[in-house]
């Protein structure tokens, strides 16, 4: 589904990515884990088009996407939640979901609204209120709503838990993993580090722009570099 | 200072309606590009400007080719040639003058908008001359009377096509999917990117959308004052800057009420304004008014009236 090969990012002459290679195949959850500044965020830009790689290689869907917009990107199945949630303040939340399916124009949009409504029913009461006045939890309810509603191939979240209390954090990792067994492929991009590698299949460690461990999460969890650095034991 | 006057007072007022319009329509143009870019397009007054010459040519033409067309038919086919002129003149501009610069800093863009303001004045003397034309009364200047004061039919066409204009402005902000596009866009373009919204194609509809709406203030202008020539488009662009920054530089609502709002304070002013300071100033003063308030506005509140924080798209 998605292969990242040797990708490097630069912010003027700052190297933020040194050649990550990472690959998701269709139907897995995998996350990205990894402190404050590694570049995760960086990495999931670069997937989207929203930073450009100074080099390295993206394929999506077995297609390059050298040179395609993130507005290009939607329509190939990608969709990116991102760090912070990206709500639209001052469009309702129906407006923000219904952003989500811009690039569609076929009949089975309101059924898709339902939907999300049924996976989060908190949206649907709040249906007229601006996304500005949301909490914190159900802006990324919405974010993630809105995201499914462009019916993803591909998502990508960047930390979904940021600034959520514990019990709102429970509630958006259920609807990951109901998302996830609806047939998504997912990127997790998290700083929970142990939520994130209960929920996915396999995990990758960033460190300082570069993947520095790799494998199964119930490996990574055991892992003694990965317990003493991201789960604080 | 005397009783005032009621009829004068209500003259006033609906002068400053008719006013009032135009700047509201020229306003919006400012206040959609704002939106969507965070950049004041000076060279929007010119497009104004444009729109009313070119309306006047077609005009002229028409009536050579179908003596018999009435009036009013002549002015709306020939406003609807200069329509599109217009909109592919604002395409233009953001396409040579603004695009290029979308990642420059704030003041090259600035710098740019006055040189293609100057160059549209200049390629505008060239094509239409100094002089001044006097803009045919296609829709009669007749007055009448209305409650005591006086109106000519003219002005009432501008009030109207103003109110259309802004109410389908309105639902097509937000009611249909441009216009919600248009609106994610300018609340975060790279996150309306992810939704699959083409940014520069919005960039480009905003620019179009503003410059229709000036070419037609541009003929209202014309055909109330009687009168267009090249420099036209220039203090009123500034005015309806002004009127844009009044009711709060990003926000429609604001443009439209700013507008209004401006229109009705000239109007007040250059009737008033003679009774104010003992004749020492007189009505040729009016245009004071306008960039006393421009001033008042942003010492006092630079957010306008309806404005949020502006320093957050810095
Ligand atoms: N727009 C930018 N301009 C310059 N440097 C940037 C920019 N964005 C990120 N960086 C730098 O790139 C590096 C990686 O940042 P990135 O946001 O990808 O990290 P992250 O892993 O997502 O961190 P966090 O967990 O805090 O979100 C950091 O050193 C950061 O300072
Ligand atoms: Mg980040």
């Amino acid at each position: 589904m998605l292969e990242v090969r040797g990708l490097h990012v630069h912010y003027g002459g700052i190297a933020a990515v040194k050649g990550v290679d990472l690959e998701v195949a269709s139907g897995e959850l995998v996350c990205l884990i990894g402190a404050n500044g590694a570049g995760k965020t960086t990495t999931l830009g670069a997937i989207a088009a929203l930073v450009s790689p100074s080099a390295g290689e993206i394929t999506l869907g077995g297609e390059r996407t050298a040179g395609l917009a993130s507005f290009q990107l939607v329509r190939r199945g990608l969709a990116l939640v991102p760090e912070g949630r990206g709500v639209f303040g001052r469009l309702n939340v129906r407006e923000n979901l219904e952003m989500g399916a811009y690039h569609r124009s076929d009949r089975e949009i309101g059924h898709d609204l339902e939907k999300v409504f049924a996976l989060m029913p908190r949206l649907q009461e709040r249906c007229y209120q601006t996304g500005g006045t949301l909490s914190g939890g159900e802006q990324q309810m919405l974010a993630i709503g809105r995201a499914l509603m462009s019916r993803p191939k591909l998502l990508l979240l960047d930390e979904p838990s940021m600034g959520l209390a514990p019990l709102m954090v429970q509630k958006v990792f259920e609807t990951i993993q109901a998302v996830a067994r609806d047939g998504v492929t997912i990127l997790l991009v998290e700083q929970n580090a142990r939520l994130a590698l209960e929920l996915a299949g396999r995990g990758y460690v960033m460190e300082g722009g570069c993947i520095t461990l790799a494998g199964q999460s119930a490996a990574l969890l055991a892992d003694s570099r990965v317990r003493e650095a991201y789960l604080g034991e | 200072m005397g009783a005032v006057n009621l009829d004068i007072l209500l003259q006033q007022i609906l002068n400053g309606l008719v006013l009032g319009s135009v700047y509201a329509l020229v306003a919006l143009g400012y206040t959609m590009v704002y939106g969507v870019l965070g950049l004041i397009n000076f060279a929007h007054g010119e497009v104004v400007m444009i729109g009313a010459l070119s309306t006047l040519s077609v005009s002229r033409l028409l009536h050579n080719v179908f003596p018999g067309l009435p009036g009013p038919a002549v002015l709306l086919f020939s406003t609807l040639a200069a329509i599109p002129v217009c909109m592919l003149l604002g395409y233009a501009i953001e396409r040579v003058a603004y695009r290029p610069l979308r990642r420059a800093p704030r003041l090259a863009p600035l710098i740019t908008a006055i040189g293609v303001s100057i160059l549209l004045q200049n390629v505008a003397m060239v094509v239409w001359g100094r002089g001044y034309h006097s803009f045919p009364a296609y829709v009669s200047t007749e007055p009448f009377q209305f409650f005591g004061a006086t109106m000519t039919p003219v002005q009432v066409v501008i009030i109207a096509v103003a109110i259309a204009i802004m109410a389908g402005l309105m639902v097509l902000v937000h009611r249909t999917k441009l216009g919600r596009a248009m609106r994610a866009t300018a609340e975060n373009q790279s996150v309306a990117g992810l939704m699959g919204v083409d940014i520069n194609a919005i960039i480009s509809v905003t620019f179009v959308i503003g410059s229709a709406l000036a070419a037609v203030a541009g003929v209202m202008v014309a055909a109330n004052y009687s009168i267009a020539h090249y420099y036209m488009g220039f203090v009123l662009g500034l005015k309806a800057f002004t009127a844009a920054v009044l009711g709060g530089i990003g926000n429609l609502g604001g443009a439209m009420a700013g507008g209004l709002l401006l229109g009705i304070i000239e109007s007040l002013g250059a009737g008033y304004v003679g009774d104010l300071t003992g004749g020492f100033l007189g009505s040729n003063y009016q245009d004071v008014f306008a960039f006393f308030v421009l001033i008042v506005v942003l010492v006092f509140r630079p957010s306008g009236l309806m404005g949020e924080r502006v320093a957050e798209r810095a």
